[in-house]
């Protein structure tokens, strides 16, 4: 394996891993979403068989 | 009972959205794409397509998405109806229907020969030695190669009892719904596709080199076979062609699925950096898994003159279930990581397939008011009709590679490029801003939206007229001269038909209970508002 082909796959593998390292720290660091908070949709879809689905 | 779906978790939809995206290609189309074009430079291309096409397409999905679930619609139809504001604009959803379903029939098949691999490596039947027509061999007589309708005589029974019990996996898990069923599998599957990946990451990784009297085949020059760059690649319009058409099939844009997907969430639920997480899980798998197993792992035990023809085969199915197999047959304890492998493999494949059969079941449900076991027992018929099909024309693949193309690579461009201009010219740049800024947790410049606009549909109509240019004429070819590719073409003509004319029901349906007159009466307040701009 040549010096450019270390660089490319350096840097390649460490820019996804920063850029996932970034997202997944941020993301598990929120605060949960509260139940409460969350908003119902204007439109209510009656499929009826919900309790059939378990 | 009135029911509505949404996520369980902020994490959920993420891995959901990510399943989607992981798939196949990661594991196998990646690496052949790199190995040919140019090595380590082809990332260069790669990321650029990252940052201009796949990552602010996906944003788009994602906005679009959310926008019209909370004005209660989660079907492609029903969304692009309100996006664009007219009930008239259903119509375009159908594509973004017709394009999981028939991805779905296929890919439901290759899913079956993954488990099945998986299950021929339990029971060492696969292990055939150093011999790449062993497996060439094996390969076709598993999934018919050789003529149409082998599949269904006795000795394929075993298949055929796996493509069943892969069905019913699927369906199994789509019937529970969103949370319960596609984010309740993907929260397991994901870390469990992550281990088992990175178990067979560190074999190949420390394989050092097997075969003392081949002291070249070893792990570095695998490595360097795949990476080292060739940067007059660049200079070839082919290279950048490539690299745009892998961001693209990789992050599962414009199949319809994200935009649905996203249509579950809530109104302040984040899009921008659930999406950017979604988009660099998929990333990680391709590059840091994907990038460092196949290419190597088949270096060394192929060397280069066992390789290089298979890769410039450009089959994923060649280098997948040939090379590899090749591989763990001369790997110590290859028995076992060739199962892990191909189970990891049909893993993958499943987070993908529930993500195909989800958007049609919205559909159905909100557009026909079916209920859900009904929907599942509706799709599931069709699905099977669509999967026999290609079981049963299985010589040489011919019905799949035709799905495939027509459906599953053309098809993507035409939506793709659908949705890109609404979103930047019908849905509108600021609006797509500031919906895409409701309960984000990271800031987007506005840079990206005039990106949306203008370079990503650019971008977009250059790869599609290039991959058109070089792929048409002999597909269209192939029409006359195979009945089968001209059954197949006919057949996806006759879904589309179909579903076109329950998207027409659907919106009738939609129009008698109701369901656009908030919208219509937003589009009063905005005619107004800006009649009495004008006035002043």
């Amino acid at each position: 394996m040549t010096t450019a082909g270390w660089i490319m796959l350096t840097l390649s593998v460490v820019t996804v891993l920063s850029l996932l390292t970034f997202c997944l720290t941020k993301v598990l660091s929120l605060p949960p979403v509260e139940a409460d908070e969350a908003l119902v949709s204007n439109y209510e879809v009656d499929t009826g068989d919900t309790e059939d689905a378990d | 009972m009135k029911q509505t779906e949404n996520w369980g978790s902020r994490i959920g939809v993420i891995l959901a959205v990510a399943g989607s995206a992981v798939g196949l290609g990661n594991f196998l189309r990646f690496p052949g794409q790199v190995a040919q074009n140019g090595g380590g430079a082809f990332m260069v291309p790669y990321f650029i397509s990252l940052l201009i096409l796949g990552i602010p397409l996906c944003w788009a999905e994602w906005t679009m998405g959310r926008y019209a679930g909370t004005r209660g619609f989660h079907s492609a139809p029903g969304i692009f109806a309100v996006i664009c504001r007219t009930p008239k604009a259903r119509y375009l959803g159908s594509i973004a229907l017709l394009i999981p379903l028939v991805i779905y029939m296929y890919y439901v098949v290759i899913e079956a020969w993954c488990l099945g691999y998986a299950i021929s490596y339990l029971d060492g039947s696969l292990m055939l030695g150093n011999n790449p027509e062993e497996y060439d061999k094996h390969l076709t007589n598993y999934i018919g190669g050789d003529a149409d309708g082998s599949l269904l005589t006795p000795s394929h029974y075993d298949f055929l009892g796996i493509l069943l019990f892969t069905f019913a996996i699927n369906f199994f898990f789509i019937y529970r719904g969103v949370t319960k069923g596609i984010e309740t599998f993907c929260r397991i599957a994901m870390p469990g596709m992550v281990i088992l990946a990175v178990v067979v990451l560190f074999r190949v990784l420390t394989i050092g080199t097997p075969n003392p009297e081949k002291p070249d085949q070893n792990l570095v020059n695998g490595l360097g076979y795949m990476w080292n760059p060739d940067f007059t690649a660049l200079t070839s319009s082919q290279t950048w062609l490539a690299a745009a058409g892998q961001i693209f099939f990789s992050l599962s844009v414009g199949f319809g699925v994200i935009i649905n997907y996203s249509s579950y969430l809530r109104r302040n639920d984040d899009v921008a950096l659930s999406g950017l997480t979604a988009s660099s899980m998929n990333e990680f798998f391709e590059v840091c898994l994907g990038g460092l197993i196949t290419i190597p792992a088949a270096f060394i035990f192929l060397g280069v003159a066992g390789l290089t023809p298979l890769v410039e085969t450009n089959s994923s199915f060649v280098l997948g279930f040939i090379a590899l197999p090749n591989v763990f047959a001369g790997m110590p304890g290859g028995q076992i990581f060739g199962f892990l492998w191909f189970f990891m493999l049909f893993v993958a494949a499943i987070t993908s397939s529930l993500s195909m059969l989800q958007p049609v079941i919205a559909f159905f449900e909100e557009g026909l008011g079916l209920k859900r076991h009904a929907a599942a027992a509706i799709l599931g018929l069709i699905s099977t009709i669509g999967a026999g099909f290609i079981v049963f024309f299985s010589k040489n693949t011919a019905a799949l590679d035709t799905m495939d193309f027509w459906v599953g690579s053309l098809g993507l461009y035409v939506l793709a490029m659908i949705q890109a201009v609404i979103y930047g010219w019908i849905f509108g740049i600021r609006r797509g801003h500031e919906e895409l800024h409701l309960g984000s947790h990271i800031r987007i410049p506005f840079f990206m939206q005039l990106m949306l606009k203008y370079v990503t549909p650019t971008f977009l109509l250059v790869v599609f007229i290039a991959f058109g240019y070089e792929t048409l004429p002999k597909k269209i070819a192939q029409l006359s001269e195979n009945p089968v590719v001209l059954a197949s073409f006919i057949f996806m003509a006759i879904v589309l038909g179909f579903l076109l004319l329950l998207v027409h029901i659907a919106g009738i349906r939609w129009i008698k209970e109701g369901r656009f007159d908030a919208m219509f009466a937003e589009q009063g307040v905005d005619l107004m508002e800006k009649a009495a701009e004008d006035s002043k």
